[in-house]
């Protein structure tokens, strides 16, 4: 319906977290050398943006691919309002068992959001710094 | 294949309004973007063609031609205009950020006769975009 493009709409949100970048797996040795001072125990914080892009349809009664009100209310619901001003991996249950890593964070966002039930999530890109940024999505490509 | 990506500035404003429905409806819908007098945005778009460069000159094509193509076709026909009203090829449409992407595409997609139209990218807000491609297409 689009001419043969592909249109995917894009919408860039922020929280506050803190983490602590350790592995049970690993040696305390083992730990501060692999993580460095990521693995201070008192743990620290980032001001993170994650940008999602979504596909579908636009709709021809209102010319988008998803109402605005409606991904920001999935993406605070599901992402803002959960790890918001939070420890990541005392409070958020997948980082009880996985190394909040920006890698891992990425997995995690992109599998709460992937149940957005109106529109295709297309990928998930997490800036932990204004230098470090990450992307997943999917498995599929 | 290499990606070269311009980029360019335009401000426009634009209502979010469709005859169809109701006015409830369209205040349903569309909230404060329904305002009857239209409202504006400084619009940031990003432009990516992939190509081989060229042997003799090293490029994909001349900045400068993709420059005054953006000029002709996307600066003049939109900056310091009225979407709805002013720019042919939205009337009709809701120019929301998805629809103005795709009326770029079409716009810019024949023009650009080396390298080939990869990607056009277009901030509303800094937290707001659309990107459109050919299906098929990634990377970059």
């Amino acid at each position: 319906m689009n001419g043969g493009l592909k249109i995917e709409l894009g919408r860039r949100y922020r929280f506050s977290a803190s983490h602590r970048l350790h592995s049970e797996s690993l040696s305390e040795e083992e730990n501060r050398r692999v993580y460095g001072k990521c693995n201070n125990p008192h743990g620290h914080g980032h001001n993170y943006v994650v940008e999602v892009r979504v596909s579908g349809n636009m709709d021809p009664a209102t010319g988008m691919i998803a109402n605005l009100p409606d991904l920001d209310g999935f993406v605070e619901q599901e992402v803002i309002e959960p790890f918001d001003h939070k420890l990541l991996n005392a409070e958020v249950a997948a980082f009880r068992e996985h190394v909040p890593t920006t890698e891992n964070l990425c997995k995690e966002i992109y599998a709460r959001l992937v149940r957005f039930p109106k529109a295709k999530l297309e990928s998930v890109r997490v800036e932990e710094t204004s230098n470090n940024a990450f992307e997943y999505a999917g498995e599929e490509r | 294949m290499v990606y070269l990506t311009r980029k360019l500035e335009f401000s426009a404003s634009h209502r979010y309004h469709n005859p169809a429905l109701s006015a409830e409806e369209n205040q349903r819908i569309f909230g404060k973007c329904n305002n009857p007098h239209g409202h504006g945005h400084n619009y940031t778009l990003e432009v990516t063609v992939a190509g081989e460069p060229d042997p003799v000159t090293g490029m994909v094509l001349d900045l400068k031609e993709l420059k005054d193509i953006l000029g002709r076709e996307i600066t003049h026909r939109m900056d310091h205009r009225f979407l709805n009203f002013e720019v042919e090829e939205l009337k009709g449409q809701i120019p929301t950020c998805e629809n103005i992407a795709r009326v770029i595409w079409n716009l810019l997609e024949p023009k650009i006769t080396k390298g080939r139209l990869h990607k056009v990218r277009l901030y509303e807000t800094p937290d707001l975009f659309a990107d459109c491609y050919r299906n098929g297409a990634h990377g970059a």
